[in-house]
Parts: structure tokens; C-alpha cells; sequence
């Protein structure tokens, strides 16, 4: 997926999905949005696709606030996560891994930590996954070891009776090091004479959840890029204008900081590898572990009944898996590895930027010209890119984007909820902020006037019907230390779809319905939604449902990446239990004394068409099957038009500025945000929550620190990378723009990316502006950062 | 974290019987624990004194406050009397941590905790605090946003403990009891100065457990305050804090006590605020103008120049609060 080119590229991957023989029915859908007045668009869809679905204020179950399927789980602690898992004979594993930036293993002694009583296996890594490899492997000289390129890459794991023993032992395993010059700052990356982090060109894959840069740019030193585009040509852009704005932005490394740390059980059996994983992608998880262990799929089971966040960076095996399995193998019994929590801030990350942006509009507002030059460290990834806000936000008849990721020896960078697009937001919707003050506009009548989005434009109407927006100050107009202010910013992030999105749907005589598929559930709510649809064809409440998910014995299910999750799988979900019921149906229909045409499910019961007094429970129909369970498959059809579509939202703050302390303090959060049709509320309005609070935290609080002598990051641990916490949670409130799509049975879409955490960094810069009348380039906002800014002390090294 | 015995005293001879060896006193375990896992200190043997009934207790007599040295933080902080005669050192326990390790934590451990530096807190990290053959200071040309402003050319760690500040600025003593007897240090003398020894933090000897900490009764007119700015409220170590003790007569300021926090290695009083202080009428202009004075003779680092800018609202601020004339800080509520 590349969300930066998602609305410049034509359109021929949902053309080749096409099958032009099928045969296809017209329906009328409904389309658009609530606000703006609902309309009906006219589909072509596959004949067998269920009638189209109604608004949500004509369903039952669909687009009801629903209690989460696993919340009594979860909330009594009797859900148990991968780091809960404990299997007869189950060991427990620690990774070791590398205590220099830089440099060539000589010799690995392993034979103290193998005397340890109680410890089982050790194994030494032979290739580190997950991060930029040489174009040309021979620029290296031949080991039988990886280079160390950063402090903490995995080199080998050991496994025993106990995490204690393991944890000791993994300390005993003496690892000789030649160490190489290295650098660790992204500025001094860049200069002719840095250490070199690669000695040739290198390319970083991306996961099934995105990340990852592109692989046919040049590269020079470290510097790897530039990814360039251009639409029209600049210098009439910029010889167009009426104003121009040019300035520079600066975002920090945010780690991932899952609650549950990355880490599987491993299993390994001659006949069949059971995982247990902390992942995003069951499927993903599958085919890596299929892939380096040449291993036919179906001898490869996943399992992921409850997962503790991933935020992106949870695809595939990963160094961790690929090590717990070969010890698994190796001690022949199950093996348990979580990586501890300082290997957690260091296996993935957000990548930081360094933006230099220019653009130019007309003294109306409209754009003339947006270029965008940005250097940004994955470490020893790539995918620091950030042009997908400046590109896709508004349209501008001149662009260009060059976006150079930049080598240094720290840990890799991975998907992070909507990669690229916080930092880009940062910088572009405070840029736009900075137009509108030298158009002399209100920042949101800009938006009006350059946004061509039907859903921001109602977002932006509950903006000014439900804020404080319209009493907004003059930008710096406070007088005393305390200065409030408000601010808007906008996000976009695009309806991806990942086909393999199947399910089986299940009824059996006694009434009871079941939901299989592999998809699993990140914690966003997916079991919730799955029911929900499932509901809604049965009349049944959700809680009746089962939903079996996060097993790739079932059918396949997406990659949860890139908020494709829901927009994948309802459609697969509800034409499965849709099938199923045209089926149970069409079975019991003769003992009924009717046709299968003559039955409907009304009001959770099924009735006549043509005799409403005919009514009967579900349990009463499927009492009647002929066989023990009846049951359907689905799986994803093609979007029913070729539209790209994108989603996004509208957040606003307050906040007051102590510009004496360089505390700022967010005290209200309001969001409009749209995902198609919301298919439960309370957990889309949850996941916005969540969003808006990392938001929060990436533009205040969050930021790795490095050690530029040493090359370690010095706060690999929750005490001083700093998150938010309770008592820095604002007044939220948080509004659902429905937007009806016709683009599939359920309208559905994911509200991962678009939920706050694009737009809060910006968002906040805006306030600040109009707070202080200072703009704010560079996060996290900490009292450094900002006294800084505000001219109270001296301008300080910055890495 | 390395195998350990773990031995659980009654009495205060016992403890003392187990000092030695390397052996280590565990109160509340929350910063000693923290310590082992990183693997800063490996003791051979844990004493446990927690379930030392003599060593806990908050009693108020005529000379003033005895407590023992088990009193958690939160039983500090929700003391009535403490509250009201001794505001500052019931804000210092009640803004510490959080409240789940409040009620874990002990004023005894609180004033014994290891320094804030993230190299010291690191063993991947040799330096001259470790003692261990190397003489340098990471932080002096590392990443050092955090570390100390003031007395801070040898080593520029941190002193962590909220508690210590207003005990300092109050006039507190500890009583330190050992097999040879007990003695009473002064706040002021309790702890060591990196220019002294970089190794050991207090005067504490090995062998010696405190077994209590009393603070004299305020003179008439005392006023006191405590506010601890942060990055953040919920559960973050200070980057800025002050202790004001004010002996007011009438809307004159009599004595004043200003303790800074985290300016230093060890919590030190500003004799430069209080001479601005004294003889004044406390309004904004004095407390600003303390503040100033505070920071004369700051000596930055390469990143933590803003700290004071912090330290001078810190203080100001709190000298208001303490006055009476301002309301608690936002900024400070953590």
C-alpha cells in the first residue's frame, strides 16, 4: 500500500480484480451523508450479493452503540493474550542482542549460558529480519554472523525452565565485537564524511502493514532517495501566487510502546507448527513462518485470540518468532519469548522528519503550489516519507514531493498508525495555518474554500455549530502568563481493501449461530462488529453470536493494517451469514408450509411476506433443518465501483500555554471524524479516543532519546519515554460523520488511521499559534521545547 | 536481577544484626527493586523492615513531628496536621509518584533513594559514581536535559526525593541507629556532595538504619509550600521543584527557607532567594525577584539551560502559593 500516490495513480489493480463475465444485478444504495442530504447511487453488484443495506437509522443492530463481545473478558482479566499462554512443558526464552551501534561479531561464547542448570536451547541468529539489506550483499565481507548496525539487534535467544534462568543465561552468552565507527543523529547523518550505516545502497521491505521506502532510488552515503514527484511545474506555481509560505518542521522518534510486548509461543511438532502470536496478522504470521522454515502452509497454525496492541508494527515473524521457533525445535517442547520492555522500544518505531515545505495560493485561497522536501531516519529501515497529507489533502495543480530517508544506527522503523501522516500533517496543516494568517483568512474558511471533501465539509460545519470557534481570539492576543488558544487540522487516510477476507457462517438445529474466520481483533473491536452483522441478518442480539476469530484454521482472514480490517471483512461476514440464511431457508421452507422467497427476518423474528400473524424464533426455524448445522462461506468481493475513496476527519483543540513552565495543557478535544457507515458507534468512537490521546502524547510527551556517543537510547523504558497518562486526558468529545459509499454489503470501513492521531500534532500547533502568536516547528512540545521557542532561553543542541 | 536472600526482621536489633555483607535495607522495595533489576545493585541479602512495628508511626508533640521512618508517603500526605502545619512536606508526599506507589513508599526510603542520572540508572554505563575504575560523566557531554544546573562540574546527576526538600527547608533531623548507638544528623548535613565523595550519596554508614525523622515545630507565622513541575502530571520525575518555608510577621517576611529540588546533586537552600526574601513584604515582585536570585549562579549544561527559567517560576510561584497569594500551579498538580 502507498498512501502517498493513492489518489494520483490510476486505477488498474481494481480493474485486473475484475471478472467482466459475471453475472450482475442493478441496485439502488444509499449514498452520501446525513448532513449534506442522502442520496441513491445505482450498482451493478454480483448477482448473489445480499439487497443492499438501508441507513443506519433503519437497522437493528448495525450502527447501534454495542457493548464490546470481550469486554466482561477482558475487564474480569480472564482473557488471555499471548503472554498469558502456558502449555504442559512450556519454556521460557530471552533474546540477546547487541550492545554496540556498530560493528562485525567475531565470536559468540555461548557455552557459559548452556552450562546454566534449567536451560534447554540456545540458538544464534543467522539473519535479522525486519530491517534495509544491501542492494549487493558482497560490499560486505562474508560471516557467518549479521552486522551489528544498531544496540539492541537481536543475535541469539535462549531458552529454559524458567524466565529467571533465561533471563540469566542470556546474560552469560559472551558476544567479541570489531566495532565500526557509527552515528546515531539523523543531521549528522546526512554529512559527507558520517560513519557509513550500510557501505552501499540498501532497501527496507515494508510489512503487510505498510512501512518500508521505495527501492529504485539512489542513495548516497546514508542519505537513500530522494522518491520524487511532480505534477505541473513549479515555477508557474509559485509565479502565481499572491503569498508564500516557506518554513521548516521537525518531528521526534515514537516508539510503538504496545502494552503487550511483541512475542509468540511457539510450538514445534513434526506434524504441525502451532503459533501463538501477538500479531495484527494471523495470515502474515502464517506465510513468514511458511516461508523461513519451508514449511507447506497448512502445517503452519496461528492463533491470536486477544492481542495488546500493536499499532502497525506487529506482521510476520519477526526476529522473535523466527527465534522462538528454532529453540522450540531445538528443545522439542513449547517455547514462550516476549521481548522485555526495553527490546520493545527499540524493535520498532515511528520515523522522525525534518520537513522543509513551501507553498504558495492565490489571495482567495486557492493553492497554487506545494512543494515538500523531507528527510526523516527509519534507523536501519526506511519508510520516513511524509508527503501523503500534502498530497492528498487538497488539490494543487502544482506539486512536488522529494522525501529522502536517511540511515543511522538505531533500531528499525515500522507501519505506525498512519505512517507518514502525523508528521506530515504536522508541518502541512500548520503550513496552511500560516497561509490563512498571511491571507488574513479564518483557518477553517480556508479549508472551505480548498477542500474539496463532501464529509470534511460537514465535519467542519459540526466544528462551527459545536465549538467555541467562532469566539477564537487574535492569534497572541492573551495577556499574562497563561495563554489559551484554539486550532483545527484535518487528516485523510484511504480505503485500502485486502481481498483475502473470508468467513464461514454456522447454524446449527438448536438455533445457535457461530462465526469462523482468521481475521483477528487488535483490540480496535472486531468481534463486536463481526456479531453485530451477523445479528442483524438473524435478528438476533450480538451477544448470541459466536465469533470465533484470530485461527488460521479458519478461513483466511486480512492483514490488520492501514484500517482495511472491517472495510475487508463485514462484507465477507454478512454475505456468509446472508447465504446461510437463504439456505436454512430454502431447507426448512416445505415444513413450514411456504417457499424460501416467502421468508424474512422482521422485528428479530422470522415472518411470511405474505401472512405477518406466520411468525417464528430463530431457534423455532432451524429446529426444523433436516441436518445437524447448515452453513455458508463467503469471502470478499470486488469494491462495487473503481472509486478511490478516502476517509478523514476534523479535530479541534484548546488548550492554555504556561509560558512559564513551557507546559501546555490540551483542555478540549473535539472530533468529527467519517468511516463510511460506522458499524458500532461506542467502539469507532473508542478507537478515535485512543487516537486522539496518542496524538496527545506524540505532540507533548513522546520521544526516543539517543545517546549520540554511545549509540544506546537512554530511555528505553515507560518511566522516561513519557506517554500520557491519566491526568493529561482532556475533555473529549468526538462526533461520527456517517458517509454512505455503495461500495460494498456493508459500507463499512476502519477507523485506525483517521482517528486523531494524524491530526492532534497539528491541531495543537495551531492552538499554540493562536495561543502565543509563536509557531511551534519542532515536537514534542516539552518545556525545553517550548520555552525555547518563546525566546525564554537560549536555543539548545537538538538532535 | 541476581539470586538474593531475603530476610524479614521484627525488631530493630534484628535489623541490625542482618547490616553487613553487602546486605541491603528494603522498606517499601520500590526504588531498591528497581535498582536490582537494572542490575545497579546486586545485594547478597535483602533485610526487610517493613514489618518493624517501631519504625512506623506519625506522632505530634510539643517540639514538633516524629515520624517513623515507615510512614508511607500517602499517610504523610493525608495527615491532618501535617496538612496544616507542615503544608510543604504533605505536598512533597502527596505529589510524589503515583498514588499506587504512595502507598508502597516510605519517607525513609524516599530520602535514601539512588540519584536520577539515566547513565547512572544504566549498567550498560560505567561512570565515576559507579566506582568502578571509570572517571567519567556521560551527561557532561551526553544527553543531559535532565540532570543538574547547579553544583553540577563533577557529577550531574539528580537528587530524586521530593520529601527531602521541604524536611531540608524545615529544619528536619534524622535519627540513624546502629549497634554502637544512635545519632542525629541535620537535613542540612545528611547528604553528600558529589565535590565530597561522588560515591556515597548520604552520611549514612554502613551498618546504620534510620530509625526516625523529626521535624521541630514551626514558629508562629510559618507558611510553607511545596509544587513539583514536571513534563508531565500523571507519574513523572521533576525537572523543577521548590520547598518554601516562610516565618511571616504579619505581611512581613520574618525568615524564609528556599530549598531547590532537582537543581543539584543533593537538594540545596538558595541563600541568594532568601536574602531576597527576608525583611520584604511577599508580593509577586519579591517572589520573582527570589526567583532570579535563585538561579544567579546556575551553570547549565549543553540541554538543560530551560530548567532555569523553570526553576525561577518554581520558585516563585511556590513562594505565592506559600504566602497564601496564589492558587496551587496547573502545572503542578501532579
Amino acid at each position: 500500500m502507498t498512501p502517498e500516490t493513492f489518489l494520483l495513480e490510476e486505477q488498474q489493480a481494481a480493474a485486473a480484480q475484475e471478472k467482466p463475465q459475471e453475472p450482475k444485478r442493478t441496485e439502488n444504495f444509499v449514498f452520501g451523508i446525513p448532513q449534506n442530504g442522502l442520496q441513491q447511487k445505482q450498482r451493478e453488484v454480483p448477482v448473489d450479493e445480499p439487497p443492499p443495506l438501508p441507513a443506519n437509522s433503519e437497522l437493528t443492530y448495525i450502527g447501534k452503540p454495542t457493548q464490546r463481545y470481550d469486554g466482561p473478558a477482558k475487564a474480569l482479566g480472564k482473557a488471555k493474550y499471548t503472554a498469558d499462554v502456558q502449555l504442559p512443558g512450556m519454556l521460557y526464552a530471552r533474546m540477546v542482542d547487541a550492545k554496540i551501534p556498530h560493528g562485525r561479531i567475531v565470536a559468540i561464547d555461548t557455552t557459559e549460558a548452556e552450562k546454566l542448570p534449567g536451560i534447554r536451547a540456545v540458538h544464534v541468529i543467522e539473519h535479522v529480519y525486519g530491517i534495509a539489506e544491501l542492494r549487493d550483499p558482497k560490499q560486505e565481507p562474508p560471516s557467518r554472523y549479521p552486522t551489528i548496525r544498531y544496540v539492541g539487534q537481536p543475535i541469539a535467544g535462549v531458552a529454559a525452565v524458567s524466565q529467571q534462568i533465561a533471563d540469566d543465561a542470556a546474560k552469560l552468552v559472551k558476544v567479541q565485537y570489531d566495532a565500526i565507527p557509527f552515528v546515531v543523529d539523523r543531521s549528522a547523518a546526512r554529512a559527507d564524511d558520517a560513519p557509513m550505516v550500510f557501505p552501499g545502497p540498501a532497501d527496507a521491505a515494508g510489512s503487510a502493514g505498510g512501512g518500508g521506502g521505495p527501492t529504485d532510488v539512489p542513495q548516497k552515503g546514508n542519505v537513500h532517495g530522494p522518491k520524487r514527484r511532480l505534477i505541473g511545474n513549479m515555477d508557474k506555481g509559485f509565479a502565481d501566487a499572491d503569498v508564500v509560505v516557506e518554513s521548516e518542521y521537525f518531528t521526534q522518534v515514537q516508539t510503538h510502546s504496545a502494552l503487550e510486548t511483541h512475542g509468540f509461543v511457539v510450538d514445534w511438532k513434526p506434524d504441525e507448527v502451532t503459533i501463538y502470536a501477538s500479531t495484527q496478522g494471523t495470515a502474515s504470521v502464517r506465510d513468514e513462518f511458511a516461508d523461513v522454515f519451508k514449511l507447506p502452509k497448512s502445517k503452519v497454525r496461528v492463533i491470536t485470540e486477544y492481542m495488546g496492541g500493536g499499532f502497525g508494527a506487529k506482521f510476520g515473524a519477526g526476529n522473535e518468532g523466527v527465534v522462538a521457533a528454532n529453540l522450540s525445535r531445538k528443545a522439542n517442547a513449547p517455547v514462550k519469548l516476549m521481548l522485555d520492555r526495553r527490546q520493545e522500544h527499540i524493535v520498532s518505531n515511528r520515523p522522525d522528519s525534518h520537513q522543509k515545505l513551501k507553498m504558495g495560493a492565490k489571495s482567495d485561497g486557492t493553492l497554487t503550489a506545494i512543494q515538500l522536501t523531507s528527510y526523516g531516519t527509519a534507523g536501519v529501515g526506511t519508510g520516513a516519507g511524509t508527503a501523503g497529507p500534502a498530497t492528498n489533502l487538497y488539490k494543487c495543480p502544482n506539486l512536488l514531493t522529494e522525501e529522502y530517508d536517511v540511515f543511522i544506527n538505531a533500531g528499525p522503523g515500522a507501519a505506525f498508525r498512519a505512517p507518514g501522516h502525523p508528521q506530515g500533517c504536522f508541518a502541512f496543516e500548520q503550513a496552511i495555518d500560516e497561509l490563512a494568517v498571511k491571507l488574513k483568512m479564518d483557518p477553517l474558511a480556508l479549508r472551505e474554500k480548498i477542500d474539496e471533501s463532501p464529509a470534511r465539509k460537514a465535519e467542519r460545519q459540526l466544528i462551527l455549530e459545536r465549538t467555541n470557534w467562532r469566539n477564537r481570539k487574535p492569534d497572541g492576543s492573551d495577556t499574562g502568563p497563561i495563554k489559551r488558544g484554539m486550532g483545527i487540522a484535518q487528516s485523510v487516510w484511504y480505503r485500502f481493501i485486502d481481498m483475502d477476507s473470508s468467513c464461514e457462517v454456522r447454524v446449527s438445529r438448536d438455533g445457535s449461530v457461530e462465526l469462523m474466520s482468521a481475521v483477528q481483533d487488535l483490540g480496535g473491536g472486531t468481534k463486536t462488529i463481526l456479531a453485530q452483522v451477523v445479528a442483524e441478518e438473524f435478528g438476533i442480539p450480538p451477544a448470541m453470536v459466536v465469533i470465533r476469530i484470530g485461527d488460521t484454521r479458519f478461513p483466511i482472514g486480512p492483514n490488520s493494517g492501514g484500517s482495511v480490517t472491517a472495510g475487508s471483512i463485514t462484507p465477507a461476514v454478512r454475505n456468509a451469514a446472508y447465504q446461510v440464511k437463504q439456505k436454512l431457508f430454502t431447507a426448512v421452507a416445505p415444513s413450514l408450509g411456504t417457499t424460501a422467497d416467502n421468508l424474512v427476518v422482521q422485528n428479530g423474528r422470522v415472518v411470511f411476506r405474505n401472512d405477518p400473524s406466520k411468525t417464528y424464533s430463530l431457534k423455532q426455524v432451524a429446529a426444523k433443518l433436516p441436518t445437524n448445522e447448515i452453513s455458508a462461506r463467503a469471502t470478499r468481493v470486488p469494491e462495487y465501483s473503481k472509486a478511490r475513496l478516502t476517509y478523514g476527519g476534523v479535530d479541534y483543540v484548546e488548550l492554555a500555554v504556561d509560558t512559564e513552565t513551557g507546559r501546555v495543557h490540551v483542555e478540549k478535544v473535539f472530533g468529527a471524524h467519517d468511516c463510511g457507515r460506522p458499524i458500532n458507534p461506542t467502539g469507532v468512537i473508542s478507537q478515535i479516543n485512543g487516537g486522539m490521546l496518542q496524538g496527545i502524547s506524540y505532540a507533548l510527551f513522546e520521544q526516543r532519546i539517543m545517546d549520540r556517543n554511545a549509540g544506546y537510547m537512554l530511555n528505553a523504558n515507560l518511566e522516561n519515554y513519557k506517554i500520557l497518562g491519566a491526568r493529561e486526558v482532556p475533555e473529549i468529545e468526538v462526533v461520527l460523520v456517517e458517509n454512505y459509499i455503495a461500495q460494498s454489503s456493508t459500507d463499512a470501513a476502519g477507523i485506525g488511521e483517521s482517528a486523531g492521531i494524524i491530526t492532534l500534532a497539528a491541531a495543537i500547533g495551531n492552538a499554540f499559534y493562536n495561543a502565543t502568536g509563536v509557531r511551534m516547528r519542532r515536537i514534542p512540545m516539552t518545556p525545553a521545547g517550548v520555552l525555547t521557542a518563546l525566546g525564554k532561553v537560549q536555543e539548545e543542541v537538538q538532535a | 536481577m541476581n539470586k538474593f536472600a531475603f530476610v524479614d526482621c521484627k525488631t530493630v536489633d534484628q535489623v541490625l544484626g542482618q547490616l553487613g555483607d553487602g546486605a541491603m535495607v528494603k522498606a517499601g522495595g520500590i526504588d531498591l527493586l528497581d535498582l536490582m533489576k537494572e542490575d545497579i545493585v546486586s545485594p547478597p541479602r535483602l533485610v526487610n523492615i517493613r514489618n518493624v512495628d517501631s519504625l512506623r508511626g506519625i506522632t505530634i508533640s510539643t517540639d514538633g513531628l516524629h515520624l517513623g521512618p515507615l510512614s508511607t508517603l500517602s499517610e504523610i500526605a493525608s495527615h491532618p496536621e501535617i496538612q496544616r502545619s507542615y503544608s510543604a512536606l504533605a505536598d512533597a508526599a502527596g505529589h510524589a509518584a503515583t498514588p499506587q506507589v504512595r502507598n508502597m513508599a516510605t519517607l525513609g526510603g524516599n530520602i535514601m533513594q539512588r540519584p536520577r542520572c539515566w547513565y547512572f540508572r544504566s549498567s550498560d554505563f560505567d561512570c565515576k559514581k559507579k566506582g568502578e575504575g571509570s572517571d567519567e560523566c556521560h551527561a557532561h557531554n551526553g544527553e543531559n536535559q535532565y540532570h543538574a544546573i547547579m553544583n553540577n562540574s563533577s557529577c550531574a546527576m539528580v537528587h530524586p526525593s521530593s520529601t527531602a526538600v521541604p524536611l531540608l527547608g524545615l529544619g528536619a533531623q534524622v535519627e540513624l541507629t546502629s549497634k554502637r548507638g544512635k545519632r542525629m544528623v541535620a537535613m542540612s548535613e545528611f547528604y553528600v556532595p558529589p565535590e565530597k565523595s561522588v560515591v556515597n550519596e548520604t552520611v549514612v554508614r554502613p551498618g546504620e538504619l534510620i530509625t526516625s525523622i523529626f521535624v521541630p515545630a514551626p514558629e508562629p507565622g510559618t507558611r510553607s509550600a511545596y509544587q513539583k513541575y514536571g513534563e508531565k502530571e500523571s507519574f513523572d520525575w521533576p525537572i523543577a521543584d521548590a520547598g518554601i518555608v516562610l516565618v511571616m510577621d504579619g505581611a512581613r517576611c520574618r525568615k524564609a527557607s528556599v530549598v531547590l529540588g532537582v537543581a543539584a546533586p543533593t537538594p540545596i537552600r538558595s541563600k541568594e532567594a532568601e536574602a531576597v526574601l527576608v525583611g520584604k513584604t511577599i508580593d509577586e515582585g519579591t517572589a520573582r525577584a527570589a526567583g532570579k536570585a535563585a538561579m544567579l549562579h546556575a551553570t547549565p549544561l549543553s540541554q538543560n539551560g530551560y530548567k532555569t527559567q523553570l526553576f525561577e517560576t518554581a520558585i516563585y510561584r511556590t513562594v505565592l502559593l506559600a504566602a497564601g497569594q496564589m492558587q496551587r500551579d496547573q502545572s503542578a498538580v501532579g
